[in-house]
C-alpha cells in the first residue's frame, strides 16, 4: 500500500506522507503556482507535477530525489504547423444542425498539460501527457523530448491532417469548459490508460470527443463511444461530441474501463468495445467528475456523487463516496466521516484515488479525506488545504 | 547596449538575472529576447509560446511604449533603449 500522497493544488504541490500511523503534509511545492495534476511514476520514483502558470505558461517540473529539489521540464511543446480548427463557444443562439460555415484555423500552443500517464515497466522512459488544446504527447526519454502523436492530432474526428492543408473531414471535437480560462474554447485529454498486458494498447478520454483507442502504439485511433449517451445533443447515440470526465481501467483486467461522464457512469467489461450506462440516480450515482477502479477487481468501482449539473455541489449538502463491486448492477453509499450537512464540495476529475484498501480524495474547497477501508469510513487530513486539482498515491 | 528590465516574479525561476544590470545587443525585441535566453536558459519558454509570440497575460515594453508586434517581436529596440518585461494585470 502506498505511502505518499500528491495533491496538485491551486497554490501548489501537497506531498504527504505516511510515518507512525499519521499523515503528515510536507511544507508546499511549487508555492503559488497552479498544480493541475502531480503525480509519481512507479517505475523509477520520480515525482512530477503540471504547473499551470497564469502567466508563464504551462510546463512540467520533475524530482527526482523523492520531493527534495525540482527541475523544469520545457520541452513539451506543439511543433511547427501544428493547427486546429478552431472551435467557438457556443451562444444562447446556437444552433447544433446548422451547416458548418468555413473553419478557422489556429496555430497550436499548449495551454494546458492536464494529465500524465507511464509506459510500462518493459518501457522505461516512456512517458504520456494529454494537453489541451487536444495533443497527446509522447516521450521516450524520461520527460527530456516530447513528440505530438500525429495520428491523433490529424485524425479524420478533427478535420484530417492540418499539416498539410485544409480540412478534409469535419471537425467533431468539441471544446472543454476548462479551457475558457485560457480565452479559448478547445478540447482536452485528460485520461490516458495504457494497457499493462500490451503497452501498443492504449486509451484515451477527450474533453468534449469522447474516447479513443489505439492497439497498435499509436500509429492508428478510433473512436470507442458505442454505448455512450449524451443529453446535451440532438442524437445520444452520436460517435462523437461525449463528455467523458474522467476514464480509468482495471489494471489487473485491462477490459473493464469504468467512466464518469457529464451523463452518468459507464462502464465497460470489453475494452470499450461498448459501454452501459450504470447511473443509479435514486442513490444519487450519475453526475460528477472521478472515478477509481480497484486495481485486482474490475467490478469494483468508487465514485464521489454531485448535484448534476447546473450546481456542481455536494448532494443535499452531505458528502458521500459511492462504491458498486458487481459492475455498476448495485450501488451503497458510504457517509461515515465525511460531513453531512453544509458542506458544498465539488471533487474534479483527478481528486480521487485508489491504492489497496486505501481511498483518498480532495476537494475544490480544500477538504482531504482517506479511507483505509476500501471507501467505507473516512478520517480528514485537513480542511485548510489550496483547492484540490488532483489526488495521486505515490 | 540597452538595458533590460523585468518583474522581480521572474528572479524566483531566474536568480542568474538578480541583482544585476542586464545589458544585450540592440536589434529587435525577438533578439533581445533570445540573446536573455542565453543568459539565462528557459527564460524564453517563460515569455513566449512555442510560436514565439508573446504569452497572452504577459507586456513587453520598449522605454514607455507597449511593443505593437507581439507576434513576430519585431519591434526595434535601439542601442539606448530599456525593455521592460511583466505580467499583465489578470486579476484584482
Amino acid at each position: 500500500m502506498s505511502n505518499m500522497i500528491l495533491l496538485g493544488t491551486r497554490k501548489g504541490t501537497v506531498i504527504l506522507d505516511y510515518k507512525n500511523s499519521t499523515w503528515y503534509p510536507r511544507p508546499i511545492e511549487h508555492a503559488g503556482i497552479p498544480i493541475c495534476y502531480a503525480t509519481r511514476d512507479p517505475r523509477d520514483g520520480t515525482l512530477w507535477a503540471s504547473l499551470d502558470h497564469g502567466h508563464w505558461g504551462p510546463k512540467l517540473s520533475r524530482s527526482r530525489d523523492g520531493g527534495a529539489t525540482w527541475e523544469d521540464v520545457l520541452s513539451l511543446k506543439y511543433p511547427k504547423g501544428a493547427r486546429y480548427i478552431v472551435k467557438v463557444l457556443p451562444t444562447p443562439d446556437f444552433d447544433p444542425l446548422a451547416p458548418a460555415g468555413q473553419p478557422e484555423y489556429a496555430d497550436a500552443t499548449v495551454f494546458k498539460i492536464w494529465n500524465l500517464a507511464f509506459g510500462t515497466a518493459a518501457q522505461p522512459g516512456r512517458l504520456y501527457a494529454g494537453t489541451i488544446p487536444g495533443g497527446l504527447f509522447v516521450s521516450d526519454d524520461g520527460g527530456d523530448n516530447w513528440a505530438l502523436n500525429r495520428p491523433l492530432w490529424d485524425h479524420e474526428s478533427r478535420g484530417g491532417d492540418l499539416f498539410a492543408g485544409d480540412a478534409t473531414s469535419e471537425n467533431r471535437w468539441f471544446g472543454t469548459p476548462a479551457s475558457i480560462d485560457y480565452g479559448v474554447f478547445e478540447p482536452g485529454i485528460h485520461s490516458i490508460v495504457v494497457d499493462p498486458r500490451n503497452p501498443e494498447h492504449i486509451h484515451v478520454a477527450v474533453s468534449s470527443a469522447g474516447v479513443l483507442e489505439t492497439t497498435d502504439g499509436g500509429r492508428t485511433w478510433a473512436g470507442r463511444n458505442r454505448g455512450l449517451l449524451n443529453d446535451y445533443m440532438p442524437n445520444p447515440e452520436a460517435e462523437w461530441g461525449h463528455d467523458p470526465h474522467f476514464v480509468t481501467g482495471c489494471a489487473g483486467q485491462p477490459d473493464h474501463l469504468w467512466q464518469q461522464n457529464h451523463c452518468g457512469v459507464f462502464y465497460s467489461d470489453d475494452g470499450a468495445k461498448s459501454w452501459r450506462k450504470v447511473s443509479q440516480p435514486d442513490a444519487g450515482v450519475h453526475f460528477g467528475f472521478p472515478i477509481a477502479v480497484d486495481a485486482q477487481d474490475g467490478c469494483t468501482a468508487w465514485v464521489v456523487p454531485a448535484q448534476s449539473d447546473m450546481a456542481r455541489m455536494a448532494i443535499g449538502g452531505g458528502l458521500c463516496v459511492a462504491r458498486t463491486t458487481d459492475g455498476g448492477q448495485t450501488w451503497q453509499s458510504f457517509r461515515k466521516g465525511l460531513p453531512q450537512e453544509h458542506a458544498y464540495d465539488i471533487v474534479l476529475r483527478h481528486g480521487l484515488d485508489v491504492a489497496g484498501d486505501r481511498l483518498c480524495f480532495g476537494s475544490s474547497t480544500g477538504n482531504v479525506y482517506l479511507s483505509e477501508d476500501r471507501g467505507e469510513t473516512w478520517q480528514c487530513l485537513g480542511n485548510n488545504f489550496p483547492p484540490v486539482y488532483s489526488v495521486r498515491f505515490g | 547596449m540597452p538595458t533590460v528590465q523585468m518583474t522581480q516574479h521572474l528572479y524566483r525561476f531566474f536568480p542568474v538575472l538578480e541583482n544585476r544590470t542586464i545589458r544585450v545587443p540592440a536589434g529587435s525585441v525577438a533578439e533581445v529576447l533570445h540573446a536573455l535566453n542565453e543568459i539565462a536558459p528557459g527564460f524564453i519558454d517563460y515569455v513566449l509560446d512555442e510560436s514565439g509570440a508573446l504569452r497572452r497575460h504577459v507586456n513587453l515594453s520598449v522605454n514607455d511604449t507597449l511593443v505593437i508586434d507581439r507576434k513576430n517581436l519585431s519591434d526595434h529596440v535601439q542601442d539606448d533603449g530599456t525593455v521592460y518585461i511583466f505580467q499583465a494585470l489578470s486579476g484584482g
